[in-house]
């Protein structure tokens, strides 16, 4: 059961009385409920800063699975123009991404992105956002496109990893996640990513390279989900909120530790309380790093992104002495 | 600085030291095998051929012509989320090394195969199961860069179960890191061989490990993406003995070929004799 639906019950049911309350106002303007609207309205705004005010780990990856939270779909619906294109022309076409060209902005972008689900159709014709070999093959082909166009990339990452089937280790799941994530590291165009939800592992890695790496203040983006973390480590998936809280898996100890540029802060709730006002936030920041890398030339773009990635855990000066002792 | 042989000897030593009993029993025939025959058949089974996993000192010894010098031999790991479950992060790294007689899961530098120099990497199961944490991809980073500037291909050994949790993400980036540097020596038009040996998965197989140029892979050792526990337990059903090993990938076409332990280095050799005719050769040491 997720832990922010549990909560937000409370919040909902109050919510909901106050909107009783004010459209039984309106019928009988004679009555007056303005005190007992202000009451509520006083209550629902403090359970809000009591439930919402300090998310633990644990809270922030039930809120980054939260059912309603806004898919991929969500941000590329803003985007002024988008034109999907399918298929990774070898074996068929994932539906846990999607990618194609459009305009963000008035900006040209190549999107790809991993979406989830909203309902149980969706979700078994999405595979539940874990994308197989050959969404990963659709990606790559698109990221060449992109490059061949020079059109910037943007991704959405939402999965909660590569799937963990007999598919896709028959169609080469590693060696698909392993092209992608050199691609990007090598692209020629600038690469703008964003975990709007999980970033789950390598599958997620995998669209997750990139010169800027914005995250959504409630997003996570880790190694491996705490569930599996603590399976593997402890042999007990019941210890994965002690793993979530070891794990650094927010975007404040992330950008804390260096490996994303941005936060884009939620609405209070979450992103799911509004999602217009989400989605504006994120295409906003999009735009800006874009425009930012837009100015450099690309040479300089992928200097900056080899030096980025190369000092991700380095042990630079060490290394020269180290380096030049053996010769 | 001492000799590097005489280093390699050292590391033996080392690990001799450590090894238990005089016997090991195969685990895939059950043959009763003399410790001793056994490292000297490159730990593989003289009965049915299987291939034990092989410290990676004992590797190098059994690729490189006579010197090998390594890099970054001290580096070692820092503790960057502070990680405590019931050990200590450091405790664990500790104890690991006194285990393996390495301080961390790669050994990386280079020598000769056959008077051809190379760069080669080694990754160490017995070392936290060889998984991949700052280090590690560090070395193999550094490998790469190192390779492309004096111009040499470059061949790793993979052992690994995949990114090191107790690094969170900064493991997982570590894909990334490796992935960026290789394309240096993918821009200087340098071969890199991968050997796949058992087992390699998770973060090690879906990054570096397949985007080589040639992918080997040891006999029936297990390759993949995902734990075979994790497969089991989405699917519910128990998976084919086979599942998962080099020749499945072999069948399904992720790996060039599979190569006898025996044979490697000579495979290696002759490889990149055909697709770097001008390779630099010394005279062959030992």
């Amino acid at each position: 059961m997720n832990v922010i639906v549990e909560r937000e019950k409370g919040l909902l049911e109050l919510e909901q009385r106050i909107g009783d309350l004010k459209s039984l106002s309106e019928q009988h303007p004679e009555a007056s409920f303005t005190s007992e609207i202000r009451a509520l309205e006083e209550k629902c705004a403090s359970l809000q800063r009591e439930i919402f005010g300090n998310l633990t780990a644990w809270q922030k990856v039930h809120m980054a699975r939260h059912p309603m939270r806004p898919r991929a779909t969500a941000f590329i619906a803003a985007l002024d123009e988008f034109v999907e294109l399918h298929g990774d022309r070898a074996f068929r076409d994932d539906a846990a991404v999607i990618g194609g060209v459009g305009r963000l902005g008035g900006r040209r972008v190549m999107v790809l992105a991993q979406q989830k689900g909203r309902d149980t159709k969706e979700n078994v014709r999405r595979n539940f956002g874990m994308v197989h070999p050959e969404g990963y093959r659709k990606g790559l082909r698109l990221m060449r496109m992109a490059e061949k166009f020079a059109l910037p990339i943007i991704t959405y990452i939402d999965t909660s990893g590569a799937d963990p089937g007999i598919g896709a280790e028959e169609r080469g799941q590693s060696e698909a996640i392993a092209q992608c994530i050199l691609q990007l590291t090598k692209v020629r165009v600038p690469v703008v990513a964003s975990v709007i939800g999980e970033g789950g592992s390598g599958g997620a890695l995998a669209f997750g390279v990139g010169d800027r790496i914005i995250m959504l203040e409630h997003a996570i983006f880790s190694i491996a989900s705490p569930e599996g973390c603590a399976a593997i480590l402890w042999k007990d998936a019941s210890k994965a909120e002690e793993a979530a809280a070891r794990l650094k898996l927010t975007a404040g100890d992330l950008k804390g530790l260096g490996i994303i540029d941005e936060i884009v802060a939620e609405p209070v709730g979450g992103a799911h309380r509004d999602v217009e006002s989400t989605v504006a936030s994120l295409l906003r920041e999009q735009g800006r790093a874009l425009d930012a890398l837009g100015v450099l030339s690309i040479e300089r773009v992928l200097e900056e992104r080899y030096a980025k990635y190369r000092h991700i855990g380095s042990w630079q000066e060490e290394n020269e002495r180290m380096v030049r002792g053996a010769t | 600085m001492p000799s590097v042989t005489d280093w390699l000897r050292g590391r033996k030593r080392q690990l001799e030291r450590r090894e238990p009993g005089l016997w090991v029993k195969c685990p895939d025939c059950g043959e009763t095998l003399y410790r001793k025959d056994l490292e000297l058949n490159l730990l593989v089974c003289a009965r049915c051929g299987h291939h034990f996993r092989m410290p990676a000192v004992d590797r190098i010894a059994s690729l490189i012509d006579g010197e090998f010098h390594e890099i970054a031999a001290d580096l070692e790991p820092r503790d960057p989320l502070h990680w405590t479950d019931v050990k200590t992060y450091p405790q664990k790294l500790a104890a690991d090394r006194e285990k393996s007689g390495v301080i961390e899961a790669v050994v990386a530098g280079f020598g000769s195969m056959g008077g051809i120099d190379v760069g080669l990497a080694v990754m160490d199961f017995f070392f936290r199961g060889g998984t991949m944490g700052a280090v590690v991809g560090e070395k193999i980073a550094l490998l790469f860069e190192e390779s492309a500037c004096r111009g040499v291909p470059a061949i790793v050994c993979t052992a690994s179960g995949g990114a090191r949790m107790e690094e969170g993400l900064i493991a997982l980036m570590q894909m990334a890191k490796t992935s960026a540097a290789l394309t240096r020596l993918q821009a200087a038009r340098l071969p890199y061989i991968c050997v796949l040996t058992d087992p390699t998965t998770g973060g090690v197989s879906a990054s570096f490990a397949f985007d080589a140029d040639i992918i080997i892979a040891e006999p029936k050792a297990v390759i993949g993406f995902a734990g075979r526990r994790v497969i089991e337990q989405t699917i519910r059903q128990r998976l084919p003995d086979d599942f998962q090993t080099a020749e499945f990938l072999i069948e399904h076409g992720h790996a060039d070929l599979i190569v006898d332990r025996h044979q490697l280095k000579a495979q290696l050799i002759q490889l990149l004799e055909i697709i770097l005719p001008g390779a630099r050769r010394r005279e062959v040491l030992a």
